[in-house]
């Protein structure tokens, strides 16, 4: 009785109803395609739910803006040497009370090659960035994230927080060619939770990393703030590259309004 | 006593193989079988005339000539845990092609093919439903694959140049069941399998009697092409072998050489050194174009796959 206590208190049975009546095609033995597995999709809900609400505290707005059912990208700003905005803006798909999602996060390439942490990504829903995987997925009506910055995004360093580095221009293919509608988001406080003061290039060569922080031993426990904006709809024909990026321009120029909105709405909290 | 002597002539390479013994199984009835391995002579009933043959030989001809065959179903493909690398190619790619030519000169109406999806390669940046148009990177991973992928290119060639051959190349994932000796089949039989710490890719596995129907009914409904077969069902490494009742062996995978550096040192294969990327990442094939082209379903789940496995040990 006690350890069904503390079950239901890591995971309340809301929250584990929300992963059941998710809508994934899982085999016969609860694996997805892909790896996700449900039990394991509830250990990390019940983790990032303490993070969640207990350590960052966040805040979360515009959620209302994120389609019931049907394929959807969500496309963030990354920030933060650790993926750490990733988790939250899952749990927050998760625990959207507008609309409960189980979303699909695009990791970067290299996580998969790391022994148990490429397994870890893949129980819990976590994809390598590669395009196929996404196209197949929103295929499947899933609703998934993708951080167009990349490592570029998380390795940019302190000093240039909140500034949007660099988009990969992939996610707009894939959201014309399969008409998927976008959905922004701005996120604050990842930036000062995980700050990067420095790179050790050295050791982040040595062991095949994009960048070995210099950093504090543990995140800061700051308030972070999630700001979802309204879908975007894009359709083609692409006509060129510059074409594709101008588009792309859109989302990045609404994701930095959103940032904004969210550091004002953050200053005022 | 059925009358065979009307009946269309097939022939069936490998023949000692467990796949093959089903197949032939199956077709019996409707096909007059002429059957042949390079291995070994295989014993079969007093109707169906068993050759040991090197497919390089002349003897391979005078099969030909001397059955006028309607069709092949070409299972003899030399497995990548059998012979050396040299030999391999020698039989699968040289004597694949042999088998080709001789098929047109002989004006042989229909080819089957078994290749494998080890042909893919297991990557990290594989995606998770790998189609029959995706590159085919096994040669570019190790060197014991390039027979595997040569004979693929080689079937491919002779499949659009020739179109009169019929040619249908079958791209399974892992055929597991009772007899069947392959890397898969062994590693579930084992009572402690190795495993790569830290990894455990997603795995397809079939039954060796669905593959057996697999094969069975692509021969008899001979749409020409080239298919993968799977079902859209996958399971990690790792919980296929407790599934299995097997007891892990763990074997650090860092650094690279790590896994073949201890199999030095204990003078034990742990696992098959050119294979180690499939024990590391996953190659998980779309099956979905063989489904719907051949409305086939497996019958065995993994469940009922496994508890064979679980069963023996028990």
């Amino acid at each position: 009785m006690p350890f069904k206590k503390l079950k239901n208190w890591l995971l309340p049975p809301d929250l584990k109803a929300k992963i059941d009546n998710a809508p994934k095609p899982l085999g016969s033995l609860d694996y997805d395609r892909w790896g996700y597995h449900r039990n394991s999709a509830y250990k990390a809900a019940a983790g990032v739910r303490f993070l969640y609400d207990h350590y960052f505290k966040v805040q979360a707005f515009g959620r209302e803006n994120v389609p019931t059912q049907g394929r959807v990208l969500i496309i963030a700003n990354h920030s933060g040497y650790l993926p750490m905005d990733g988790a939250l803006l899952g749990y927050s798909l998760l625990s959207n009370p507008y609309a409960p999602r189980v979303p699909r996060a695009m990791i970067e390439r290299l996580f998969t090659n790391i022994p148990y942490v490429g397994n870890f990504f893949s129980q819990i829903g976590a994809v390598t960035g590669q395009t196929q995987n996404c196209i197949d997925m929103l295929k499947q009506e899933e609703a998934v994230i993708v951080f167009p910055e990349g490592v570029r995004g998380t390795g940019k360093g302190f000093v240039k927080r909140y500034q949007l580095q660099r988009f990969g221009n992939g996610f707009m293919d894939i959201a014309i060619d399969t008409n998927t509608p976008i959905i922004p988001v701005g996120i604050v406080g990842c930036e000062e939770a995980l700050p990067m003061f420095g790179n050790a290039e050295g050791l982040a060569k040595k062991f095949g990393l994009p960048y070995f922080p210099i950093t504090v031993p543990f995140p800061i426990p700051t308030r972070v703030t999630l700001n979802f904006g309204e879908p975007l709809y894009f359709s083609g024909p692409i006509h060129s590259e510059d074409d594709l990026e101008a588009k792309v321009n859109v989302v990045k120029a609404k994701i930095r309004q959103l940032i904004a909105d969210a550091q004002h709405k953050h200053g005022v909290k | 006593m059925i009358d065979t002597s009307t009946l269309p002539c097939l022939l069936i390479t490998g023949a000692a193989g467990a796949l093959a013994q089903q197949v032939i199984a199956r077709l019996r009835d409707k096909y007059r079988l002429v059957v042949c391995d390079s291995r070994r002579e295989v014993s079969m009933p007093e109707d169906i005339p068993s050759y040991r043959v090197d497919f390089n030989k002349r003897r391979f001809e005078d099969l030909f000539k001397e059955y006028h065959f309607d069709g092949i179903i070409h299972l003899g493909r030399i497995g990548s845990n059998e012979n050396s690398r040299e030999g391999r190619y020698n039989a699968n790619v040289i004597g694949s092609q042999r088998l080709l030519d001789l098929a047109r000169k002989y004006k042989v109406k229909q080819t089957l093919i078994l290749s494998t999806y080890f042909v893919y390669g297991a990557h990290p940046l594989n995606p998770a439903y790998l189609t029959e148009s995706a590159p085919l990177k096994a040669a570019g991973i190790t060197m014991d694959l390039v027979d595997s992928v040569e004979l693929e290119n080689l079937s491919t060639i002779y499949l659009w140049k020739y179109p009169e051959l019929n040619i249908t190349i079958l791209r399974p994932c892992n055929i597991v069941g009772p007899g069947v000796n392959n890397t898969l089949g062994q590693l579930l039989m084992q009572e402690r399998t190795p495993v790569l710490m830290g990894y455990s890719p997603m795995m397809q596995f079939i039954h060796l009697e669905d593959m057996a129907s697999a094969i069975v009914v692509a021969f008899e409904q001979n749409h020409a092409g080239i298919y993968n077969i799977a079902p859209d069902d996958c399971v990690p490494y790792q919980v296929a072998l407790s599934l299995c009742g097997c007891k892990k062996l763990p074997i650090p995978s860092v650094p690279e050489n790590m896994p073949l550096l201890l199999a030095k040192l204990t003078g034990r294969e742990l696992l098959p050194p050119h294979l180690l990327d499939y024990f590391k990442h996953s190659a998980t094939i779309d099956g979905s174009l063989f489904s719907q082209t051949f409305d086939f379903k497996p019958r065995y789940s993994l469940k009922d796959i496994f508890a064979h496995y679980k069963h023996l040990k028990s």
